[in-house]
């Protein structure tokens, strides 16, 4: 059973208790400021990093922790591995026949830098901000509202929906019987109708679902509008306490631009 | 579940350069910006908890492994069975809600790089899927598994299209070389693409199977306007397509190899060169890829501005109601 599919780690740190309007911004604005910075600009990305893992020290999240989440990204590098091989430049190693070029490598590991940062950052926004205040944050920065319903919606209904195809998975595996040698199921052909059947089914369910909520809406008196409390008026403490992080931000693209870049 | 990051088509943050990622968002606000204005014109407000619901629904579907052989699986996308089932404009809405929250919850997918995931997963998979499946029910005539394998064929072509944009996409930011990219996510996805098709047409079956009345044909208003957006978005790409020209690394593995082994020999001087020359052609490159990138995003939504205008003049709309 999957009940808890938010990323939120519970907590009064002063990242916890920051605005959510303030949090998304810092956190896209950091991500584009780590898209930005040059390729070789090398001491940057120590920079970037402490600053990255002083954030989340901040929010009692150790930096080896945040290192080892960050890496979910890792396995997208493989589409950056010919880079090693194509880009011309010095030819740094020759295994095997195969050249290594230096502006090859210097552009993966950039790469692999930049992804893992990044993540490090979502990562960040995700685990000191619920999930329903990261909503009506997407919400008060313009995003239509009609998408920041469907949003939460969606994440309303995560878990049920997960659950439900939990129990689908339990009962195929509860009738799909396997032993050494004799692998579970028939043909490919046959599985696919199988899974096919389930992912229908699953669909059904959410259909009639959607009939019932709609109808539970309707009684509670939905009028075609989500209603919603009016935001809190955003702080100068708030607005101040993003922009350090964007400060030190700036001071770092500067740096990586007029000496490391 | 060892391919599932490869299956996957979320592209990470810090795999599109700036400009690149700013003209994915440019995309991705415009034609979800049409999709939620023709959500408001064709839909009540009784689809907005479908929607939601629906986008829970996709999320929950892809924990639906298929085995495919020596512990490898698939799972199902999405896109094209979503667009058969409520329609291309509303699936580009539960697409996009999909893509959004597993990059904000889950670091599935950049965010960044959003625009460019919603364009590849939600709008380009919803509107070919849809325009092929139309498309290919047209020409099978009215058999009584012409409504399955139309979806199949769809769901195939989606994926393959998502696939071929994110190498395109990857090759336009400098971070995977496209020659090289470009055959292997096709071919991959070409396999991918026959299980995206295949739990599809088992899923359809199924909902055929036990509720007839959610499988409605088509109007004809909806097959023309689909069929002009899909083939504005393959426009769109095209003119992508030619803007790689200005890759700075368009040679093969092998041919590179041997050009580099020629210049180390021969010039070695140039090197110190190759840094000044470097930058005005990342300059060069990142106007192109933006001047390409508004084009594509003007043509669609001249489409799809244009295209539901000319349907009312003609005909009128017809509300799905699924």
């Amino acid at each position: 059973m999957i009940h808890s599919l938010d990323r939120y780690q519970p907590g009064h740190s002063p990242l916890h208790q920051g605005d959510p309007r303030v949090k998304v911004v810092v956190a896209f604005a950091l991500i584009g400021g780590i898209a930005l910075t040059p390729e070789r600009a090398w001491p940057a990305y120590p920079a970037l990093w402490t600053l990255v893992a002083g954030l989340g020290a901040l929010a009692g999240l150790s930096a080896g922790r945040l290192a080892r989440l960050g890496s979910v990204a890792l396995p997208f590098m493989l589409a950056a591995v010919p880079l090693l091989f194509t880009m011309p430049g010095e030819t740094l190693a020759i295994g095997g026949g195969i050249a290594i070029s230096q502006a090859g490598l210097a552009r993966f590991v950039t790469l692999l830098l930049k992804s893992w940062l990044s993540v490090q950052v979502a990562l960040l926004l995700a685990m000191t901000t619920p999930f329903a205040d990261l909503v009506w944050a997407l919400g008060s920065l313009r995003v239509p509202g009609t998408l920041v319903t469907l949003i939460a919606f969606m994440v309303r209904y995560l878990s049920t929906l997960s659950d439900e195809a939990q129990r689908l998975l339990r009962a195929r595996a509860a009738r799909s019987a396997w032993g050494a040698g004799r692998p579970a199921g028939g043909s490919l052909l046959w599985r696919a109708r199988v899974t096919g059947g389930m992912v229908g089914n699953l669909f059904l369910r959410s259909y009639e679902r959607s009939e019932r909520v709609y109808a539970a809406m309707v009684a509670r008196g939905y009028a075609g509008e989500m209603r919603q409390l009016a935001p809190p008026p955003l702080s100068w403490r708030a607005v101040l306490a993003g922009a350090m992080p964007l400060a030190i931000l700036g001071l770092i693209q500067l740096a990586a631009v007029v000496w490391w870049g | 579940m060892f391919l599932k990051p490869i299956l996957a088509m979320h592209i990470p943050d810090g795999f599109l350069t700036a400009p690149v990622a700013v003209v994915g968002w440019l995309a991705m606000v415009v034609l979800v910006g049409l999709a939620l204005r023709q959500a408001r014109a064709q839909l009540g407000d009784r689809q907005i908890p479908l929607m939601g619901v629906l986008a829970a629904f996709v999320f929950a579907a892809q924990m639906i492994n298929f085995p495919v052989a020596g512990g490898t699986s698939g799972h199902l996308i999405g896109g094209t069975l979503v667009a058969v089932l409520v329609g291309p404009w509303a699936a580009v809405l539960v697409m996009t809600t999909v893509v959004a929250v597993q990059a904000l919850l889950f670091q599935d997918g950049g965010l960044l790089a959003l625009g460019f995931n919603v364009f590849n997963m939600g709008i380009l998979a919803a509107f070919s899927g849809y325009a092929v499946y139309l498309w290919a029910h047209k020409a099978l005539g009215s058999r009584h598994n012409t409504p399955l394998i139309a979806a199949g064929l769809g769901a195939w072509v989606s994926v393959e299209l998502a696939a071929i944009a994110t190498s395109l996409e990857l090759a336009i930011s400098g971070t995977s070389p496209l020659d090289v990219a470009l055959p292997a996510m096709a071919s991959v996805h070409a396999l991918i693409g026959i299980g995206e098709a295949l739990i599809t047409v088992g899923a359809l079956a199924f909902i055929r199977q036990a509720r007839p009345d959610l499988l409605g044909a088509p109007s004809p208003a909806a097959v023309r306007q689909s069929t002009l957006i899909a083939a504005g978005l393959a426009i769109a790409l095209a003119i992508a397509f030619v803007s790689p020209l200005a890759d700075p690394n368009p040679d093969g593995l092998e041919r590179v190899a041997e050009d580099k082994a020629f210049i180390d020999k021969a010039e070695e001087p140039a090197y110190e060169i190759l840094p000044d020359y470097t930058i005005p052609f990342i300059d060069d490159e990142t106007l192109t890829t933006i001047v390409a990138g508004v084009i594509g995003v003007l043509i669609v939504a001249g489409i799809g501005f244009g295209v539901p205008r000319l349907a009312r003049q003609t005909a009128p709309e017809s509300a799905r109601q699924p």
